[in-house]
C-alpha cells in the first residue's frame, strides 16, 4: 500500500517536473511557431541565476521564484531584438540560430563560471510515508507546478494581455488592424516563456546537478513533450507530460532510469506515427 | 546517357584529380600526428557529405546524423573485436547504421512527419543512444567479447587491416587514403544518385513535395531512400573516425549532431563540395580555438552559427559562387 503511493507519487512528481520544464517552450512553441533550441540553455541560466542569488545572501525562495525568471526574462528580450526577430517565419533558421545561441551559451558560461558541478540542496526536509520517506521539495513541486499551471491558464483565458495574446496568435494583420504592434506582443510572450523557463531552471536545481551543459539533458524531453502535446499550450503539456511522465516512471521503476528514458522516447515516437499533429491536433481541439 | 549525367562527370574526374594529389602529397609531407588528425579530417568530411546529400538534396533536416556515424563506429569496433579480422567489420559498419536509417525514416516518413517535428525526433533518438551508450559501464553490456565500456568507450578499438589478413594491420598513411578513397566515392555515388532519375525525384520532392505527389511518385518512398544512403554514408564515416581516434559515447553527442549542421550550413546548403570544405575550414577554426585558454570553442561554434544563420543564409560556397558570376557579367 505505501509502495503504491509512493510509486503513484513518483509518477506525478515526474509529470509535474515534466510538466515544468515543458512550459516554457510550449508558450514559445504555441504563440509564435518559433522552436527555441535554447530552451536547455535559458533552463541552465535560471538555474545558475539562484545559485549565483543565493552566494551573495538573497533568501532562497527570492531567488528561486523571482530572480531566475526575472533574470531569464531579461536574456530573453535580448534575444528576441537581436536574433529571434530577424528570422520570423522562417522556422528552420530559427531552429538553427537557436541551436548556435545553445552552444555559445554553453560556452559562454563554462568560460566565465567553470566547468563545475554547483547546486544547493532541497529545502523543506522530507515526509514519511509509511516505512518511506519522500522529499518534501518534490511535493511542493507538484502543488507549484500546479498552481502555475491554473495561473498561466487564467491569465491566458480571462486577462486582456491573454486575450491580445491569443488573439495576435490567431491572426496578427487583423491585431495589427485593431490597433496592437505584433511586434510587441511577440517579444512580451518570447521573455513570458524564457521567464517560465528560468523559473523551471531554477526549481529543478536543487534535484539536479547544475552544470553549463545541463540544458541538453532536459531539451530533448521539453521538446518531446511539446511536440507530443501538439499545438495547444496548456492542454497539449498537461496531456503529453501526463502520459509520457507516466511512461517513464514505470519504465524507471520496472527496469533501469535509462530504460525508462528509453519506453519515454518510445511511446513519444509511435504516438506521432499515429498522430502526427500530436495529441492535442485530434482530441480536445480549439482549447488552450 | 542523359543530359544530367553528362555533366556530371566533370565534377567527378575533377574530384578524383583533388583526391589523387591530396594522397600523394599529405601522406609524405605532414607527420603522423598531424596525417591521423588529417584523417579525422576527411571522416568528418564524409560526414558532412552525408548531410548535404540528406538535407542539402533530400530537404529532410536530420538532428541526428551523428546517430548513424556513433553507430557507425560502435559497430565497427564491436564487430572488429569480435571477429578479430575487419574485414566483415567494415561492410557491417556501414550496413548496421543504414538499416537503423531505415527503420527510423520508414516511422517518420510513413507518418508524415514534417520538417520540424523530424528534427526534434531525429535529435531525439541521438540523445537517447547517447545516454543509452553512456551509461553501459558494467560488465552486463557486452556484445559477444566486446564490452561496451559505457562512459569511456572502447579504447582498444582496433585499426583495419588487409582484407581476409588479420595480422597485416594498415598504417596510419594508408588508413588516410582509405578515407580519401571514402569520401571521393561518396561524392561520385551521390553525385551520380542526383544525375540519375531518382535523385531529380528526390529534388524534386524537396522543391514541392505535393505537386511531386500528385505527379504520381510515392513521396515517402523516395524519402525513406535517400535517408538511407545518408545513414549509410555517416556509418563509413564512423568507422573512419573510429580507426583514427576511438569509438567514445561523445560520437553520438550533441555538440557532433551540431557540428554536423553547422559545416552545412556555413558550406552552403544545396551543394555536395560546398559542405565539404566548411566543414575542413571549421574543424581548423574549432582546432584553433581549441588551444585558446581564454575563449571556449563552444562559443565560437555557436556564434559562428549564429552569424551565418543571419549573415550568409545561403552559405559560403553559393555566396562566392554568386559573386563570381555577377563579377564575370559586369
Amino acid at each position: 500500500m505505501d509502495l503504491a503511493l509512493i510509486v503513484l507519487l513518483q509518477i506525478v512528481t515526474s509529470i509535474a517536473m515534466l510538466a515544468l520544464i515543458s512550459l516554457g517552450l510550449a508558450v514559445i512553441f504555441g504563440m509564435m511557431r518559433v522552436i527555441n533550441l535554447a530552451h536547455g540553455e535559458f533552463l541552465m541560466l535560471g538555474a545558475y541565476a539562484a545559485i549565483l542569488a543565493t552566494g551573495h545572501g538573497v533568501n532562497l525562495w527570492v531567488s528561486m521564484l523571482l530572480v531566475a525568471p526575472v533574470s531569464v526574462a531579461i536574456v530573453g528580450v535580448v534575444v528576441e531584438r537581436l536574433i529571434i526577430r530577424r528570422l520570423y517565419g522562417r522556422m528552420i533558421d530559427t531552429m538553427l540560430a537557436t541551436w548556435g545561441l545553445s552552444l555559445a551559451l554553453i560556452g559562454l558560461v563554462t568560460m566565465i563560471l567553470g566547468n563545475t558541478n554547483t547546486g544547493f540542496s532541497a529545502p523543506l526536509g522530507s515526509i514519511a510515508i509509511g516505512g518511506f520517506r519522500m522529499s518534501g521539495y518534490e511535493l511542493f513541486l507538484i502543488l507549484f507546478t500546479a498552481v502555475l499551471l491554473a495561473v498561466v491558464f487564467v491569465v491566458f483565458r480571462f486577462t486582456r494581455l491573454g486575450l491580445i495574446a491569443r488573439g495576435t496568435m490567431q491572426n496578427p494583420d487583423m491585431a495589427a488592424a485593431l490597433g496592437i504592434a505584433p511586434s510587441t506582443v511577440y517579444a512580451v510572450t518570447f521573455a513570458v516563456g524564457a521567464a517560465l523557463s528560468g523559473l523551471a531552471g531554477a526549481l529543478i536545481a536543487p534535484l539536479a546537478g547544475v552544470v553549463p551543459t545541463m540544458g541538453t539533458a532536459y531539451i530533448a524531453k521539453a521538446f518531446i513533450t511539446v511536440i507530443t502535446g501538439g499545438a495547444a499550450i496548456l492542454a497539449g503539456t498537461i496531456s503529453a507530460s501526463g502520459l509520457l511522465g507516466a511512461v517513464n516512471t514505470l519504465g524507471s521503476f520496472l527496469a533501469t532510469p535509462v530504460l525508462g528514458e528509453v519506453a519515454l522516447l518510445a511511446a513519444a515516437i509511435v504516438l506521432l506515427r499515429l498522430l502526427p499533429r500530436g495529441i492535442t491536433g485530434r482530441f480536445l481541439k480549439g482549447s488552450l | 546517357m542523359n543530359a544530367a549525367l553528362k555533366t556530371t562527370w566533370g565534377p567527378i574526374a575533377l574530384a578524383a584529380l583533388a583526391a589523387l594529389a591530396v594522397c600523394w602529397f599529405l601522406p609524405a609531407t605532414l607527420e603522423l600526428f598531424a596525417l591521423i588528425n588529417a584523417t579525422v579530417f576527411v571522416s568528418m568530411a564524409i560526414l558532412a557529405l552525408s548531410l548535404a546529400l540528406v538535407w542539402g538534396y533530400g530537404g529532410i533536416l536530420c538532428f541526428g546524423q551523428a546517430a548513424f556515424f556513433g553507430l557507425g563506429g560502435y559497430t565497427y569496433a564491436v564487430a572488429a573485436i569480435n571477429f578479430g579480422d575487419t574485414t566483415g567489420a567494415v561492410p557491417l559498419a556501414i550496413l548496421v547504421p543504414a538499416g537503423f536509417a531505415l527503420l527510423l525514416g520508414y516511422f517518420l516518413f510513413y507518418g508524415r512527419i514534417s520538417d520540424v517535428y523530424l528534427g526534434v525526433i531525429t535529435l531525439t533518438v541521438t540523445l537517447i543512444l547517447f545516454k543509452f551508450i553512456n551509461s553501459t559501464a558494467s560488465d552486463i553490456w557486452t556484445i559477444g567479447t566486446a564490452p561496451l565500456g559505457g562512459f569511456n568507450g572502447i579504447p582498444m578499438t582496433p585499426p583495419l587491416n588487409f582484407p581476409g589478413d588479420m595480422t597485416a594491420m594498415l598504417m596510419p598513411d594508408q588508413i588516410f587514403v582509405l578515407a580519401v578513397i571514402g569520401l571521393f566515392l561518396c561524392y561520385a555515388i551521390a553525385k551520380l544518385i542526383l544525375a540519375s532519375h531518382f535523385g531529380r525525384v528526390v529534388v524534386a520532392v524537396k522543391e514541392n513535395e505535393l505537386r511531386a505527389e500528385l505527379l504520381g511518385y510515392d513521396v515517402r518512398l523516395y524519402k525513406l531512400i535517400i535517408f538511407t544512403v545518408g545513414g549509410a554514408m555517416a556509418g563509413l564515416a564512423g568507422m573512419f573516425f573510429a580507426n583514427c581516434v576511438f569509438v567514445s559515447p561523445t560520437m553520438f553527442s550533441l555538440s557532433y549532431s551540431g557540428q554536423i549542421i553547422i559545416w552545412v550550413i556555413v558550406g552552403g546548403l544545396g551543394t555536395l563540395v560546398g559542405p565539404v570544405i566548411g566543414c575542413i575550414l571549421l574543424q581548423m577554426l574549432t582546432n584553433w580555438a581549441g588551444t585558446l585558454e581564454v575563449i571556449d570553442p563552444n562559443l565560437v561554434l555557436g556564434a559562428i552559427l549564429v552569424i551565418a544563420v543571419l549573415l550568409l543564409p545561403k552559405g559560403l560556397l553559393p555566396t562566392i559562387t554568386g559573386l563570381i558570376r555577377r563579377g564575370d557579367r559586369s
